[in-house]
């Protein structure tokens, strides 16, 4: 009653990738302990420095902030959300998540946007990040998650190896969307003035590329808060676990408030970012 | 004097295998074939025509007839498949991209149909890019910016947005921005082809007044007869993706080269375009003061006229005599016309619409009088010559001839279609 493929044996896909990525721990064991302390003290450090004031001078300062970026609204918004995350006892988990998805989106922008760039100028380069891209959005992004443990540990480094991968798409795609997207008559306009490509990249497409790339930054924030609670799996804390401890306790009320502090913390990071995005003055 | 552009037998293809378009057009094929033979699309096939400094030559055509690409071969915009553009001697074609870069900084200002402004930029900021891009400093450029604003009227404007401009004054800080880096040559690519009509004629106007004082070399493109005929000191005709004439306007109203270019020039208004040099015939008699009376009734006899204009020997215009003075003076005996010469007469220069001579016309009952500047007699026109000229589009061989007196080398009766290349 073998459901086995006939004549020839199993294709040893898994083996193949297991002896590959053994490789490629043990060969760049270095790079990854290196890269594993340098963000590992980053994020611990940030954590420490929000969490050292009362929670009150920092949610002041958030919602300044926010106020500043994106008007008076907003910055009112972030202080009551804010406010009742403190009160509801998960200030600390929210400083920690707020920190991995802040480091995390930073790495990831900061991949994403010379890809991007450079997908936006070449048609060749286009065509073979497509799919890759393609691939990193569709693989379930818990399988990330086993191979981050043996590069970086268990803990927030490997949390954040993975929530980069799975974020980092939608800032490529869309800073090559958006610098595609700058009208020809433009480009050929700097041209005609004798504009070098780089002149051209930093005056004429990245400027009119910026709302798009913005959008595309939004969409990987809201990625990067989608995956803390998988990433509280292999030890990222924050209020993922929280999440994630209610959800093995089957406590309900801790897990919906957990939940609910994620989505507070989501709308205040997308109502900001989305407002970097919007040129200052309302153009054509 | 140089040409200030040079463009000798430039061809482009598009595609992946140029080479046997250039094959099939040198075996005489056309457009057609070679792109059904080849899937070569073929841009402009040998067009040669010369600039000179301080022109205005207009390209224009139908849309699909190469104009833009020619245009755009001029500054390499796209890169020519064979042939050489020489700007100041130098065949731009052969130069590294570096130096065309350097050339386009330099040399070159251009303006589009769409008027590609930089939403991001502010009208200054739009109006100094071509100087940002050579590296001048803010002080500098934002200087030449503002004047170059004030030249086409936007003083005022310069912190505002592209966006809160109307169209006609986008065009100006299109203008603007060309202008700024003063260029040699001015590409005008459609320039005015968006805005609507009447925005269109004052900018029309302003151009050329304009070009009055920076004197530039422009190179304008339009599908439109009545601006090329406005605007162009010599037009060049496309069709197809090759030159059909080039010519003076007036060439190309009186003697189109081609069918194709007599049904262009069918719907034009030529009550704007054509004017009195070129519609006016050789005043073959004319007398002197000196001349006795008696010489003048019979020269008048001759050609069954009623009166005669006067000129002195070099040719400048006096005034007139009637038959009947005349006939009168000869009675009196007296030696010469002095006594009799009328001086009421309509004298025009021969840019002059005939549209303006109507008035004239019906007011007086001898001919208008044609002259130069220096007041020289260079022909005269009756009302009949402007019906005709009005009646027909082209009026026959031996008026156009006529018109262009002998020995007076009048610059509106330019007879340079010499070079003309008529493609295949």
């Amino acid at each position: 009653m073998s459901q086995d493929f006939p004549f020839v044996g199993k294709f040893p896909l898994s083996d193949y990738i297991d002896d590959g990525l053994d490789w490629l721990t043990t060969t760049f064991s270095g790079v990854t302990r290196a890269i594993s302390t340098v963000l590992g003290n980053g994020v611990e450090g940030v954590v420490t420095a929000l969490s050292f004031p009362p929670p009150w001078v920092v949610i002041l300062g958030f919602a300044a902030l926010a106020w500043y970026l994106a008007g008076r609204r907003v910055g009112i918004g972030t202080a009551a959300g804010l406010l009742f995350l403190w009160n509801l006892q998960l200030w600390q988990a929210t400083v920690e998540t707020f920190t991995l998805v802040l480091f995390a989106t930073a790495v990831a922008v900061a991949i994403a946007l010379p890809l991007g760039i450079l997908g936006g100028l070449s048609d060749r380069f286009k065509a073979a990040v497509m799919p890759v891209l393609d691939f990193m959005q569709t693989m379930p992004a818990f399988v990330y998650l086993i191979p981050a443990i043996p590069f970086f540990g268990l803990g927030q480094v490997s949390a954040m190896f993975a929530t980069v991968i799975f974020s980092m798409p939608p800032a490529i795609r869309l800073t090559i969307l958006g610098i595609r997207q700058v009208p020809k008559e433009l480009v050929e306009a700097s041209d005609a003035f004798g504009a070098n490509w780089r002149q051209k990249l930093f005056k004429v497409q990245m400027p009119l590329a910026v709302p798009t790339i913005m959008a595309g930054i939004n969409q990987t924030i809201m990625l990067a808060l989608s995956m803390v609670v998988i990433a509280a799996m292999i030890g990222a804390g924050g209020l993922g676990g929280e999440v994630w401890r209610a959800i093995q306790r089957l406590q309900p009320g801790n897990g919906f408030e957990a939940g609910i502090a994620i989505v507070i913390l989501a709308m205040i990071l997308d109502r900001v970012t989305q407002k970097i995005g919007q040129p200052k003055k309302k153009q054509q | 004097m140089q040409p200030k552009i040079q463009v000798k037998n430039v061809t482009k293809v598009f595609g992946d295998h140029p080479e046997r378009a250039l094959q099939l057009l040198d075996e005489g094929l056309d457009r057609k074939e070679i792109l059904q033979r080849t899937g070569q699309t073929v841009g402009i096939q040998n067009v040669c025509f010369d600039v000179a400094q301080g022109e205005i030559l207009v390209v224009m055509g139908l849309s699909g007839c190469g104009k833009s690409t020619l245009i755009r071969c001029l500054n390499r915009l796209i890169e020519p498949t064979a042939g050489e553009v020489v700007i100041d001697g130098e065949d731009i074609l052969k130069l590294s991209n570096d130096q065309v870069l350097e050339r386009r900084r330099r040399k070159f200002g251009m303006v589009f149909q769409n008027f590609a402004l930089f939403p991001h930029r502010t009208i200054m900021e739009n109006a100094a890019f071509g100087l940002e891009i050579g590296g001048t400093d803010k002080e500098t450029r934002d200087a030449k910016a503002t004047e170059a604003l004030k030249l086409v009227g936007l003083d005022g404007w310069e912190q505002s947005y592209p966006s809160q401009l109307s169209g006609g004054m986008q065009q100006r800080v299109g203008l603007a921005r060309a202008l700024a880096v003063d260029p040699d040559i001015l590409l005008m690519d459609e320039a005015f082809s968006a805005l609507d009509p009447l925005i269109r004629r004052d900018m029309q106007d302003e151009l050329l007044a304009l070009q009055s004082r920076v004197k530039k070399t422009i190179v304008f493109i339009t599908h439109d007869l009545d601006e090329a005929l406005r605007l162009g000191d010599r037009i060049v005709l496309m069709k197809d993706g090759y030159v059909v004439q080039i010519g003076t306007p007036e060439d190309i109203l009186t003697s189109p080269a081609s069918r194709y270019v007599e049904r262009f020039v069918e719907d034009v208004d030529k009550t704007q375009i054509l004017t009195a040099g070129a519609i006016m015939h050789d005043s073959r008699i004319r007398v002197t003061p000196n001349d006795g009376p008696r010489t003048a009734l019979h020269k008048m006899d001759q050609e069954s006229f009623y009166s005669v204009f006067v000129t002195q020997r070099d040719g400048t215009l006096e005034g007139y005599v009637w038959a009947e003075d005349a006939a009168e003076a000869v009675k009196r005996k007296e030696k010469t016309l002095e006594g009799i010469i009328q001086r009421d007469h309509y004298a025009v220069k021969p840019d002059e619409s005939i549209g303006t001579l109507f008035q004239m016309l019906v007011d007086t009952r001898i001919p208008l009088a044609v002259v130069d500047d220096n007041g020289k007699l260079l022909g005269t026109i009756v009302k009949t010559q402007v019906l005709a000229a009005l009646a027909d589009a082209q009026p026959d061989k031996e008026d156009a001839e006529a018109g262009d007196g002998e020995g007076e080398t009048e610059p509106t009766q330019a007879q340079e279609t010499a070079e003309a290349k008529v493609g295949a």
